[in-house]
């Protein structure tokens, strides 16, 4: 197995808690997050831990893919456009947004799934940052990360989520 | 949809495994608990007018039984049932998440719900999962294309076939089905054969047990009958095990009377009609 990507796609690769102890040597929470090691950063502790972290990514990619060769480029292309779209309408940062439209888009709206049973994310019992997640979202954090969304150049971790088109 | 990091998404949760897995490998001597298994024998066969679905009733926990009288056929859709093996949650739990599509799917479609499309969202999550989700499933019913009779395994395999057996016990069911099963059968002789076929495997092997269910499924309608049969019965003691009164000598013998004393007496009067 070529682990040499792994690593970067087991992390969400901005991880918006971690950023307030940037230094290499700073506090490590072992309460929120275990023991540190090395090891579980770089491979995935189940065989399924990427395969379902990638799932909804991989099957959207898999259907333009065949949606391509069936009915041509435009297909694909108006269905993006409109996922796209209908992306852009989120709530507030930090509070969890319905997606009702990209369900819908996606098919999702009919089916339950285990990710509709277990893990709810309004029944989480841990709470993120606000303080951090609007600054992120502002572009306002000291790493400079640029804003989300209606730039050229995509950030770092949105570079798999943007690649669906450009992988057609 | 999640592009956002750090926002938790639904779904399965690995957070715990590289604990478990550090706990395993630094404490001697741990026994991780384990799942519990149906450790089963389920049975179905297609006869002329429909579909039977058999199954024991034993439930284990590696070797001691878990539940004596367990439900092993689940509703999938109203023309059709399921029977699970395997690991108990998880075939409980996909049998649910499956009547539930199916239910949603047939509102959205409109059309009464198909044994293959059960089969078929079945097979698809069985396989996203690798065999994970260890459900052995027969899946068997009546829709506008005729009695049909499917069997998925753990991984996601499947196989459409007229007689079938699954679970730990399916050896010796299978070897009484392969002896005596002819097509278009009356409804007799395939509940029969069901019986005997499930009865092979409660005798023959540890993990089955109990009594027998009985699922017939037909054009008109489904009759579930729970045991059916009874094929081990608790046999009765040969001899008496208690000793008379007076083996022991009684040595001494002192009585302590207790000095109660009535504090309140309250008097509820029950409606009896």
């Amino acid at each position: 197995m070529n682990t040499r990507g792994l690593g970067s796609q087991l992390k969400d690769s901005i991880s918006v808690s971690e950023l307030s102890a940037s230094a290499p040597f700073g506090n490590h929470d072992i309460l929120r997050r275990g023991f540190s090691c090395v090891k579980n950063e770089l491979l995935p502790s189940h065989p399924l831990e990427l395969s379902e972290k990638n799932f909804q990514l991989n099957q959207d990619k898999m259907n333009f893919s065949t949606l391509r060769n069936i009915q041509g480029l435009y297909a694909p292309l108006k269905l993006q456009m409109e996922f796209k779209a209908v992306k852009q309408v989120q709530r507030l940062p930090f509070l969890q947004s319905s997606n009702l439209s990209l369900d819908i888009l996606r098919g999702n709206d009919e089916s339950i799934g285990f990710e509709d049973i277990l893990n709810d994310p309004s029944q989480s019992e841990t709470m993120g940052e606000p303080h951090m997640m609007v600054e992120y979202k502002l572009g306002l954090l000291l790493s400079g990360k640029p804003q989300h969304g209606g730039r050229t150049r995509e950030p770092r971790f949105d570079r798999r989520a943007g690649s669906a088109l450009s992988s057609i | 949809c999640c592009t956002q990091p750090g926002i938790p998404r639904g779904g399965f949760s690995f957070e715990n495994c590289q604990r478990n897995a550090f706990l395993e490998s630094s404490l001697k001597g741990l026994r991780v608990p384990r799942a519990r298994k149906t450790g089963t024998t389920i049975v179905g066969l297609v006869f002329e007018d429909g579909v039977i679905l058999g199954s024991d009733t034993r439930s284990t926990n590696d070797s001691v039984v878990a539940d004596k009288n367990c439900e092993k056929i689940h509703f999938i859709a109203p023309n059709i049932y399921c029977c699970g093996a395997g690991v108990a949650a998880d075939a409980d739990m996909t049998t649910q998440i499956m009547a539930s599509n199916m239910e949603l799917h047939a509102l959205s479609t409109g059309r009464k719900p198909r044994v293959a499309t059960v089969s078929r969202m079945l097979r698809q999550m069985l396989f996203r999962y690798q065999g994970h989700i260890g459900a052995s499933l027969i899946v068997g019913g009546v829709d506008i294309t005729g009695p049909h009779l499917y069997s998925v395994h753990p991984h996601g395999s499947y196989s459409h076939l007229l007689f079938t057996a699954m679970g730990s016990g399916q050896g010796p069911a299978i070897s009484v089905l392969e002896d005596r099963f002819k097509p278009n059968m009356t409804l007799e002789e395939g509940q029969q054969l069901v019986v005997e076929a499930v009865t092979a495997g409660i005798l023959d092997d540890l993990g089955s047990g109990s009594n027998v269910d009985v699922c017939v499924i037909t054009q008109a309608g489904v009759k579930i009958q729970r045991a059916v049969s009874t094929p081990a019965v608790v046999s009765k003691r040969q001899g008496k095990y208690g000793y008379p009164e007076g083996t022991t000598a009684v040595m001494k013998e002192t009585v302590t009377p207790l000095a109660l004393e009535m504090i309140e007496e309250t008097v509820q009067t029950m409606e009896v009609e």
